[in-house]
């Protein structure tokens, strides 16, 4: 009997329109979990080096968590996986709602898609009936508008569709996967199922998911529930509002966007505007949002509405959150936040990431003040900046003109366009847009995470700890006391480190020590790695400080819902277990230390030595060799001997090596 | 519920629920403990189709509507009802509770038995149904009082259930297989 799961994904091969029902060895779940873990497993097994991003042979894997379906509150993440046709690195993206969860009532853990169709088609999974259905009369058509047709045609309102639009079908290297609830926007998904010709991907179920052991689980999920409850009634003291709740960060519902607005970078992540936001701007952006906003929600079995419903007049409704809310404004030095609404929309219908595409924009505008793009390329662009932006945005989803070169990405597009375009790529790291912070001085925390963070996105990394010093010494002692997340064995230390955080001689890049910072990161990502095998939300988990899951409360709720044996060393195993399984996919793909920094200019004052320094401590903290390969000792050791033999075949490890 | 002599007016515990759209975020917490409540052993499933509330919502239209499984029925209305209200037009039936066979709602997805919410009747009772429990935006609110009724015997869930089948496939089969499956055991 499985528990939690299904026990079975769907294959599909839309080359030749086969469809299959296969069962998954529960072996594979006690290893990885289900989620990133098993996905990346599969992406090893069956998607060799060789194989490119649009190759047929790539594959594309809608999953679900191993929770996802059960009662635990907030389980309800589809990870989805495949190569980055951006990056070239293995890509995966999360993305909240209600398709995961329905997926399981269907019966299935994953889809798992190959080959490539000779025409537009949707794929319509109903139960056991699964049908590749023609979708030409959907081509075109934008995110909401596919998920809107498609259950008008299935005529049924309760069934949940991942699409995409004008930008996935026209493979731009940033196009996103939509569901009503939410985007799996980073690294390009939408391009490769694009490239499949898969439209979307409907999903209804009425069957039954078990737990193993049910009236633990319900008591543990009234748990979690009551410290929801108690910490969307009390925010965290001594930090910015942004910072001091549960959830993604509640852009929709908090109107102070201080923090955001001054220490984050205007522009092509070039200015910061410090004496930007004053009472005058807040009482204008605050009118803006609650005009346009119809209605806070949340994803599916979670209380926290992080969501906004956004209707401008005039403009088709869509579905926000987080710092989406603000990355067009910023990008284009608009003061008007109705603009970034209403042109963050449109880019949603399209079907477009909304960190990577501002950027993008910029980045072109950058390039015509500098003379590098010229009026014949740009021939036609009106002249307003807001009118710019929506203008170069229609050309990128149909690769017209210079969309076509744009639609890669700033890192492509640069070096296409030559003529010392390079040198504005000044924000990417593993050739991936980056939210734009320019800060002051390296700080050793973030030094490693924006590094090596294989997501290539901060905020699937980052989390649990304050991002500054709280001023006073009270404070600190205030926040330690209830801090139960800690890491069993880590407790004196990590509360060390935030009860000496102020004093003198803490400044950064020094403070913390590195062997604390490399700890530090460590517990941070893994707890994302935990998140997204499961398919818990990492705003209920791995992002917020003090959430209502950590490493001690997790492993009996995975036990209850799975019957899995589960403590805390062995949750811990499995995710470095991913982890590892990770950036071996992305060693065999190139992935180097060279390829292992934040931006030059991320911080004005940078420490080369100390920074290489900290970089080589943390690779062998996690069990890497100094080019960031885990060595043979490490996977070994992982129960990973399959990929260290590989590596060893390959040539990336020699056979002696590891037991250094 | 106490006995009463015959001709006695009794008092009955009237259960309300209350909903208030306007709080409702679509989440289907309420579907999802709803179903691993009444799941045969109960929580070991979950299965928000086998809920007796269902949310019909759809957040491009500022629509939400939870609703309850009501009774029952044979036969569909004689005609399907369509509201609008603030411009918003809904669904056919999107308010009616009925287990009916124009729809999917409310019906045990395998068995097709009808569904009706009960309250989440347990002994010793709860002290609100589960799905006003896990409702943590109230949306959903609960509240108790007397009422007096004239007596009337009630339904069992079996005898809806029994008649619903009856109702697909006749009496006399259903009689004939009861016997059948008798005999085997
Ligand atoms: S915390 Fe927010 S983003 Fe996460 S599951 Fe709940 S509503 Fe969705
Ligand atoms: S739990 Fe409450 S807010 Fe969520 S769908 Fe049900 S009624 Fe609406």
């Amino acid at each position: 009997m499985r528990y939690a799961e299904t026990g079975f994904n769907l294959e599909i091969d839309l080359s030749t329109g086969n469809i299959e029902r296969v069962s998954t060895d529960p072996k594979e779940t006690e290893l990885h979990l289900g989620g990133l873990g098993t996905n990346a497993k599969i992406l090893w097994e069956r998607v060799p080096p060789e194989i490119e991003p649009f190759s047929p042979d790539n594959l594309l894997i809608f999953s679900s968590g191993l929770l996802c379906g059960t009662p635990v509150p907030g389980a309800n993440r589809t990870i989805i996986s495949s190569i980055s046709p951006q990056t070239l690195l293995m890509a995966f993206s999360m993305v909240g709602g209600f398709w995961a969860p329905e997926l399981k009532y269907a019966g299935y853990d994953k889809v798992i898609i190959r080959g490539k169709s000779p025409d537009w088609v949707y794929l319509w999974i109903n139960n056991d009936k699964v049908e590749i259905r023609d979708a030409t009369h959907l081509q075109g058509k934008s995110t909401y508008e596919t998920a809107e047709l498609i259950k008008e045609e299935l005529k049924d309102p309760r069934v949940q569709v991942m699409a995409i639009g004008l930008a996935g079908e026209n493979r731009v290297y940033f196009a996103s996967i939509e569901t009503h609830r939410g985007s799996a926007s980073r690294l390009g998904l939408g391009a490769i199922m694009g490239s499949k010709k898969l439209k979307a991907i409907a999903v209804r179920g009425t069957k039954d998911v078990r737990v193993a052991r049910p009236a633990e689980l319900v008591e543990a999920c009234k748990e979690i529930l009551r410290y929801i409850e108690h910490r969307l009634n009390n925010p965290l003291p001594g930090v910015p509002p942004i910072l001091a709740r549960i959830g993604s960060p509640q852009e929709m519902a908090l109107h102070d966007e201080e923090w955001h607005t001054i220490s984050f970078a205007w522009g092509h992540a070039r200015h910061r505007r410090k004496d930007f936001w004053n009472k005058e701007v807040e009482k204008m952006w605050a009118d803006a949002l609650e005009r346009a906003r119809k209605r806070l929600i949340s994803c599916y079995n979670c209380p926290v509405q992080c969501a906004g419903v956004i209707q401008l007049p005039g403009h088709p409704p869509y579905i926000m959150k987080c710092f989406s809310k603000l990355t067009y404004t910023m990008a284009a030095m608009v003061d008007d936040l109705e603009f970034g609404l209403k042109i963050a929309g449109r880019a949603q219908h399209y079907g477009l990431d909304g960190y990577t595409t501002p950027q993008v924009l910029a980045f072109a505008l950058e390039l015509y003040e500098a003379g590098i793009l010229t009026d014949e390329d740009l021939a036609g662009m009106p002249e307003d900046i807001e009118g710019r932006f929506n203008w170069l945005l229609d050309r990128i989803v149909r690769r017209e003109g210079i969309g076509d070169v744009l639609a890669d990405g700033v890192y492509w597009a640069a070096r296409k366009i030559g003529k010392g375009a390079e040198a504005y790529d000044h924000n990417t790291i593993k050739k991936h847009e980056q939210i734009p912070i320019k800060l002051g001085v390296t700080n050793p925390i973030y030094y490693l995470m924006w590094s090596t963070g294989e997501k290539i996105n901060i905020t699937q990394i980052e989390g649990q700890i304050p991002q500054a010093p709280f001023s006073r010494r009270e404070e600190r002692e205030e926040f330690v006391k209830d801090w139960v997340h800690i890491p069993t064995g880590k407790e004196e230390k990590f509360k060390r480190f935030i009860l000496d955080w102020g004093e003198p001689g803490t400044a950064f890049p020094y403070y913390p020590s590195i062997d604390v910072a490399c700890e530090l990161v460590d517990w941070q990502e893994i707890m994302h790695y935990i998140d997204d095998s499961l398919g818990i939300c990492a705003g209920l988990s791995s992002f917020p400080i003090k959430p209502p899951y950590h490493i001690h409360n997790l492993p009996l709720i995975i036990s209850y819902a799975s019957g899995l044996e589960m403590d805390e060393d062995r949750l811990w195993t499995i995710a470095t277990r991913n982890r590892n399984l990770v950036r071996a996919i992305n060693i065999l793909r190139g992935l180097k230390k060279e390829d292992e920094r934040p931006p030059e200019d991320h911080w004005k004052k940078r420490f080369p030595e100390y920074e290489a320094k900290l970089l080589e401590e943390y690779y062998r903290y996690k069990g890497w060799d100094e080019r960031g390969i885990p060595t043979k000792e490490t996977l070994n050791k992982l129960g990973l001997n399959y990929v260290s033999e590989e590596f060893i075949r390959r040539g990336i490890l020699r056979d002696s090596e590891g037991s250094s | 519920m106490a006995m009463n002599e015959k001709g006695e007016k009794k008092k009955r515990k009237v259960k309300v629920i209350k909903i208030d759209v306007n709080k409702c975020n679509g989440c289907r917490a309420c579907e999802v403990i709803c179903s691993a409540f009444h799941s045969q052993t109960k929580y070991g499933t979950n299965n928000p189709s086998r809920s007796r509330i269902q949310v019909y919502f759809d957040p491009l239209k500022n629509i939400y509507v939870p609703v309850y499984a009501s009774e029952y029925t044979p036969a569909e209305c004689a005609g399907r009802n369509k509201y609008i209200m603030d411009g918003k037009e809904y669904i056919e039936c999107a308010f009616c509770g009925a287990s009916c066979p124009s729809r999917d709602l409310f019906k045990e997805p395998d068995s097709k038995l009808p569904l009706k919410c009960d309250m989440c009747e347990e002994e010793p009772p709860l002290q609100e149904p589960m799905c006003v429990q896990w409702c943590l935006n109230k949306a959903l609110t609960y509240e108790e009082r007397e009422e007096e009724i004239e007596e009337e015997t009630e339904l069992k869930e079996l005898e809806t259930g029994l008649e619903s089948l009856i109702d697909r496939y006749g009496r006399q089969k259903l009689m004939e297989t009861l016997a059948r499956m008798a005999q085997k055991e």
